[in-house]
């Protein structure tokens, strides 16, 4: 992505939230109201690459939805006379936008549809940039938003931050929209992003946002540093060719070390003020033990244990113990790790991953036969394309 | 906002009802009562027409929890063994509600359609 587009999405990003949040308030109508911002956003990626970007784009864009809405919402006298108070903030509004973040990651809605809305509404996306990002056909993408806006409407999908004994649910439900974003993002990068619009971006984007209206959510916190400590090893994930590299054989010189001590005082602060972390601060301090030790050797293994130990306490499921797995070579050996993988085998048997770290074990206790097995086995499996050519080379170099 | 509240009987839940004391089932019995005379003021007893299936959200109840889910309950070997009528301010409110319900653990919520009247000339 060029550094222009890159301004014009975070332009976007940090407005059309703020327009939607005012106009469902102003309209008490969900569906209308993200309809205008939409098509206020559309013009402005239309228009702001041959014009530049306005010097207020909240108040471009203000204007162009409340002249559309006039336009198109003719015929319901109330809105009109609704929209005609629809003005640009002097000074910016009360952050409304975390009702808009909860609205969108309503339980009643389907996974797929959160995300679409979360992403179109709350960051500014269009359907075809959404699309782009998930490889979906666009109309996929429209009949979800569709149904998701018809949902709310009808089954009554109140716009309002949860009551307090709801919050800890609900913030779960956020969290867990941002953390697919995130991974879908992570996973599907390549060093090439020019193809599509970076899902990172957007999941950081929001979380950033989260952490700001809730300052005092410990897990937002923890998120926060997670998605911060891997996006601060990105430069080092892949080769000038665009080959993913391994975290074992990465360049640590090449990783932004300010950026990984930000996201570990964030998680400090957060662990400072809650005795037991919940599962995105033992994520981000997995990842934390890992962007601390100058090399792979140097690698805290017995405290990466602990941690995956209590993250399973927590969220006991296979693709958990199988990251734990790479944790117990370390430090009780190669045969213990293989005993544990063994046992994963009945959930995780269709897990290209799983097939990927048995190779890697069977390797190191000297099973070179039954390793390749594995390699292939997972190279069957795996459908992304970073992760096939770096299984393709093991193949041919084992 | 109108909601029915349908309450569906799980093959687990029907089994732990059967394996229990008659004292214990009477227990049940009273805490259904108790929740339907805690929410009395949300009960209405009125007849009308669902929305469709689309418009419906299905929980589970689960220790303490609720998990909401998209759509209407997936008939298989569970059955809707009651209903009533509700009148919350939205979703959200009708989620409350049925948190603290004391029997089976599935409910679908579905709204009932707004009757449109005839514009007065």
């Amino acid at each position: 992505m060029t550094k222009a587009s890159d301004e014009l999405a975070s332009v976007v990003r940090d407005h059309a939230g703020r327009l939607a949040a005012s106009l469902v308030s102003l309209l008490g109508d969900f569906s209308a109201a993200e309809d205008l911002v939409q098509d206020a956003v559309e013009a402005a990626l239309r228009r702001w690459p041959e014009e530049g970007i306005p010097e207020r784009p909240d108040a471009w864009l203000f204007t162009v939805a409340r002249r559309r809405g006039l336009d198109v919402l003719r015929r319901q006298a109330n809105y009109r006379a609704k929209l005609t108070q629809l003005e640009t903030p002097e000074q910016p509004p009360p952050d409304d936008r975390l009702r808009l973040i909860f609205t969108c990651c309503h339980p009643a809605l389907a996974r797929e549809a959160q995300i679409a809305l979360t992403l179109r509404v709350v960051c500014g996306l269009t359907t075809a940039q959404i699309a782009a990002a998930f490889l979906v056909p666009e109309a996929t993408v429209a009949r979800r938003i569709t149904r998701a806006k018809r949902k709310i409407a009808d089954a009554g999908i109140p716009y309002r931050i949860p009551q307090d004994d709801e919050l800890p649910e609900r913030l779960d439900e956020v969290l867990t929209v941002i953390y697919l974003l995130f991974n879908e993002g992570y996973l599907s990068s390549t060093a090439d992003r020019a193809h599509s619009r970076d899902l990172v971006d957007d999941a950081e984007w929001l979380t950033a946002l989260l952490a700001g209206l809730l300052p005092n959510e410990p897990e937002v916190a923890g998120l926060l540093a997670l998605i911060r400590l891997h996006r601060a090893r990105t430069t080092a994930r892949f080769t000038a060719k665009g080959d993913l590299i391994l975290l074992q054989d990465q360049d640590r010189a090449r990783w932004d070390h300010t950026a990984i001590a930000e996201a570990i005082t964030t998680l400090t602060r957060a662990a400072r003020r809650h005795r037991s972390p919940g599962p995105y601060q033992l994520q981000a301090a997995i990842a934390a033990c890992h962007c601390e030790a100058p090399t792979w050797a140097d690698t805290d293994w017995q405290q990466i244990l602990v941690l995956y130990d209590m993250l399973l306490h927590l969220q006991p499921n296979p693709v958990t113990r199988l990251h734990r797995t790479v944790a117990v070579r370390y430090v009780d050996g190669v045969h213990a790790a293989l005993t544990e993988l063994d046992a994963l085998e009945p959930d995780l048997q269709h897990y290209p991953l799983f097939h990927a770290t048995r190779a890697e074990l069977l390797r190191a206790a000297d099973h070179p036969a039954e390793a390749r097995a594995a390699d292939q086995r997972a190279l069957i499996l795996t459908t992304n394309p970073a992760q096939q050519s770096l299984l393709h080379d093991r193949l041919t170099t084992y | 906002m109108k909601y029915v509240l349908m309450f569906v009987d799980t093959e687990e839940y029907e089994k732990e009802i059967a394996a229990m004391s008659p004292p214990e089932v009477a227990e049940v019995h009273r805490r259904v009562r108790q929740w339907f005379a805690d929410h009395a003021d949300k009960i209405r007893a009125t007849t009308g027409k669902l929305q469709g299936a689309r418009a419906a959200t299905t929980v589970r109840l689960d220790g303490g929890r609720i998990f909401a889910t998209d759509g209407p309950f997936m008939e298989g070997k569970e059955v809707i063994s009651g209903f009533t009528e509700i009148e919350v301010e939205d979703l959200d409110e009708a989620l409350r509600m049925v948190r603290t319900w004391p029997a089976c653990p599935l409910i679908e919520i579905r709204p009932v359609e707004v009757e449109i009247r005839p514009m007065e000339p």
